[in-house]
C-alpha cells in the first residue's frame, strides 16, 4: 500500500543518500568475517582444549565424559598402561624407517619428475595422484588382500606375518607419493638457471648438482621426511587393516575407545602435540631467519 | 609446464661457444635421460608392489569365490564371480546412499565453514596471514583418533557441552546428540576441516590482487568484484576442496564407529567388518572395489580439470 504511495516522513529522509556511509560490505570484512575466523580457530581447537583439560580429569579408571577437577595422578602414572607403551613404541619402531625409506624413495621420484622429461612422466605422474586420492580403506583393505593372497598362495614359498612388518611395508606405501609431490613441488619451484650458471663457471654436473641444487631442495627433503613421520604416526585406516593383533598408538586408542579410554591417553596426547607444535615453532622460527639472511 | 633440463638446450643461441662443462649438451640429453629411469626404478617400483599390484589383487579377489579364514588359509579361486557384487550391493546399498550422504553433508558444511576463513585470512590477515593460517592446522597435530574421541566427551551426554546445559534446565536431561547421525556429520565435519580450507587458502591467496583493484577500478562494488572476480576466480580451490573431502569422507569409519550408533552404519564399517571380522573377502573386496570406481570417477573428473600435477599439488597441500 504505502509503496504506492509518495513516500513521506523518515521514508524519504532514508532515500537521500547519506553523505558519509560505510558500505555494508566494510561491516563484513571489518567485523563479520574476523569474529567467524577466530570463533573457527577456536571451534577446531577445542577438543585440543578438552584433551589437555581431560588429562587431569579424576577418573577411577576409565575416562568419563564428566569432568571433575583435578588431578596430577595421570601424569604422575603416564607409564601405567603396558598396553599404552607397547603401542607407543610399535608407532615409533614403524614412524621413523617408514619415514626414512619413503623419504629416500620419494625424493629421487620427486627429482626425477619435476627435473627431467622422459617418456612415462605423465604415467606416473597420474599413480602418485590416485596414490594420494584413494581412499584409505580401499588401499588398507587392497594391502590386506594382497597379504593374504601371498599367505594362501605362498609363491616360491614367501609368506608374510601380518605385524610389524606388513604395517612397515604398507606405511612406506602411502608415504612415498605424498614425500614426492613435496620434493617435486621444490623442485619446480627452483631456478635452472643457477645450476646452468654454475656450469657456466666450471663445475662438472655432478658438483653443481650437490653443491647447488642439492642445498635448495634440502628443505623440500626434510619437509617430506616430517610429513611422512606424521602420517605414519597418526595413520589409523590402513595400519587397523594390515596389523593383525599388533597395535599402534591409534589403533590401540580406537580398541580402548569401546570401553572409555585411561586418561593417559590424554596426557600421552597432550605431550604428542606439544612435540609437534615444538617443531612447527622451530621450522616457522627457522624460515623467519633464512628469509632475513637470504 | 614444469621447466625440465632438457628444456634448456633450446635457451643456447645457435653457435655459441659453451664452456667445456656443458660442451655436448645434446649427447647429454640421452644420458640424462637413462638417469632419469634409473632414479625413478625404486621408487616406481615400491609404488608397483605396495599400491598397483594390491588394487589389481583386490579386483581379482572381488571376482573370486572361496575363502576363509586367514590363519585356515582358505583359498579363493578366481571365477568371475560377479554374484559378490551383486549380494555387495543388494545388502548395503542403504549404506552406500548413507554414507554419500553423510559425507555429502559434511563437504557442504567444511566448504560454507571453510571459504570465509580462508578467504579473509587470504585476503585481510595482512602480516598475520602464515599465523593465522598455522592456528588452523595447529590441532590437527593430534592424533585423528583421539581428536575424534574428545568429541565424545563434548558431545557426551553429561560432558561438557550438554552437561551444564541440563543442570541449568535449558534442555531436556534425555537430550543426547551422540549415537545419532548429527555426531557423525558433526565429527566428519570438524576432522575433515583442514582438507577443505587448504586447497581453498591456496587458491584465493594465488589471486592476482590487481584483478580485484582493476574490478573496483571499473567501479565495480566490494559485493560485485567479489562475485565476478574472486569468486570464479575460487572455483578450482572448491573443485579441489569438495573431492579432497567428499573422497575421505564416505570412506571414513572412525567418525561413525566412535560417535555414531547402530543407525548410523556407514560403508566403511561394513567393509572393516566383513574383512576383519567376517573374514568374506570376496564380498568385502568387491565393496571396496565399487567405493574406488565411484571415488575414481571423481578423482578422474577432478584430474581432468585442473591436470594431475596441479591437482596433486592441491593434494599435498591439504596433507
Amino acid at each position: 500500500m504505502s509503496a504506492v504511495v509518495a513516500p513521506a516522513g523518515p521514508d524519504a529522509a532514508a532515500e537521500l543518500p547519506p553523505p558519509v556511509k560505510r558500505t555494508p560490505r566494510k561491516h563484513v570484512t571489518r567485523f563479520i568475517l574476523p569474529v567467524f575466523t577466530i570463533g573457527m580457530i577456536v571451534y577446531l581447537a577445542f577438543p585440543v582444549f578438552v584433551m589437555i583439560l581431560y588429562s587431569f580429569n579424576i577418573v577411577v579408571n576409565r575416562q568419563v565424559a564428566e569432568f571433575t577437577c583435578c588431578t596430577l595422578n595421570s601424569w604422575r602414572n603416564i607409564l601405567a598402561v603396558p598396553e599404552l607403551n607397547d603401542a607407543l613404541v610399535t608407532s615409533i619402531k614403524v614412524a621413523i624407517p617408514a619415514a626414512a625409506a619413503a623419504t629416500v624413495l620419494g625424493t629421487f621420484l620427486g627429482l626425477v619428475l619435476g627435473r627431467y622429461s622422459f617418456r612415462g612422466r605423465g604415467a606416473t605422474n597420474f599413480v602418485i595422484f590416485l596414490a594420494i586420492a584413494v581412499p584409505e580403506i580401499v588401499l588398507g583393505s587392497s594391502l590386506l588382500s594382497m597379504f593374504v593372497q601371498l599367505n594362501n598362495n605362498r609363491p616360491a614359498g614367501i609368506s608374510v606375518a601380518l605385524g610389524l612388518p606388513t604395517i612397515l611395508f604398507s606405511h612406506i606405501a602411502f608415504s612415498i607419493a605424498f614425500v614426492a609431490i613435496t620434493v617435486r613441488a621444490r623442485v619446480q619451484g627452483l631456478d635452472m638457471t643457477m645450476e646452468n650458471a654454475a656450469q657456466d663457471l666450471f663445475a662438472s654436473p655432478r658438483v653443481a648438482f650437490f653443491k647447488v641444487t642439492f642445498p635448495l631442495i634440502l628443505p623440500g627433503i626434510l619437509a617430506g621426511f616430517l610429513l611422512a613421520f606424521v602420517l605414519s604416526l597418526d595413520d589409523f585406516v590402513i595400519t587397523n587393516f594390515v596389523n593383525g593383533t599388533t597395535n599402534t598408538f591409534p589403533t590401540w586408542v580406537f580398541g580402548a575407545s569401546r570401553l572409555g579410554i585411561p586418561p593417559q591417553v590424554n596426557v600421552w596426547g597432550t605431550v604428542l602435540f606439544t612435540i609437534g607444535l615444538l617443531t612447527a615453532g622451530m621450522q616457522v622460527l627457522k624460515a623467519r631467519r633464512s628469509e632475513v639472511g637470504f | 609446464m614444469a621447466k625440465t633440463a632438457s628444456d634448456t638446450a633450446g635457451l643456447i643461441p645457435e653457435g655459441m661457444e659453451l664452456p667445456p662443462a656443458r660442451q655436448g649438451e645434446r649427447a647429454l640429453a640421452r644420458r640424462r635421460r637413462l638417469a632419469a629411469y634409473l632414479m625413478l626404478s625404486p621408487g616406481g617400483l615400491y609404488l608397483v608392489i605396495g599400491f598397483l599390484i594390491p588394487l589389481v589383487i583386490i579386483v581379482i579377489l572381488s571376482l573370486s569365490s572361496g575363502g576363509g579364514l586367514f590363519s585356515s588359509g582358505g583359498k579363493t579361486t578366481f571365477t568371475w564371480e560377479w554374484s559378490n557384487y551383486s549380494q555387495a550391493l543388494t545388502e548395503n546399498w542403504k549404506i552406500y546412499l548413507r554414507s554419500i550422504a553423510y559425507a555429502a553433508i559434511a563437504t557442504t558444511l567444511c566448504i560454507s565453514l571453510a571459504y570465509p576463513m580462508a578467504y579473509w585470512i587470504a585476503f585481510y590477515g595482512g602480516r598475520w596471514k602464515a599465523t593465522l593460517f598455522m592456528m588452523i592446522l595447529v590441532p590437527f597435530f593430534v592424533s585423528f583418533v583421539i581428536r575424534t574421541v574428545q568429541w565424545n566427551f563434548i558431545l557426551g551426554t553429561n560432558g561438557l557441552l550438554f552437561g551444564p546445559l541440563k543442570n541449568l534446565g535449558v534442555i531436556p536431561q534425555d537430550f543426547h546428540v551422540l549415537r545419532t547421525p548429527v555426531a557423525v556429520i558433526a565429527g566428519i565435519t570438524y576432522n575433515y576441516m583442514p582438507f577443505a580450507a587448504l586447497p581453498l587458502y591456496v587458491a584465493l591467496e594465488r589471486i592476482d590482487r590487481r584483478l580485484v583493484e582493476a574490478a573496483k577500478d571499473l567501479y565495480a562494488t566490494k559485493q560485485t568484484s567479489f562475485r565476478k572476480v574472486v569468486l570464479p576466480l575460487s572455483v578450482p580451490g572448491i573443485f579441489a576442496a569438495v573431492i579432497l573431502t567428499f573422497v575421505p569422507a564416505t570412506g571414513d569409519y572412525v567418525n561413525s564407529t566412535i560417535l555414531g550408533g547402530p543407525g548410523t552404519t556407514m560403508i566403511g564399517q561394513i567393509i572393516q567388518d566383513y574383512f576383519l571380522v567376517r573374514h568374506l573377502y570376496p564380498v568385502a573386496a568387491a565393496m571396496s572395489v565399487i567405493l574406488m570406481l565411484g571415488m575414481l570417477v571423481l578423482a578422474l573428473a577432478y584430474a581432468r580439470a585442473l591436470g594431475t600435477e596441479d591437482s596433486t599439488l592441491a593434494a599435498g597441500a591439504a596433507a
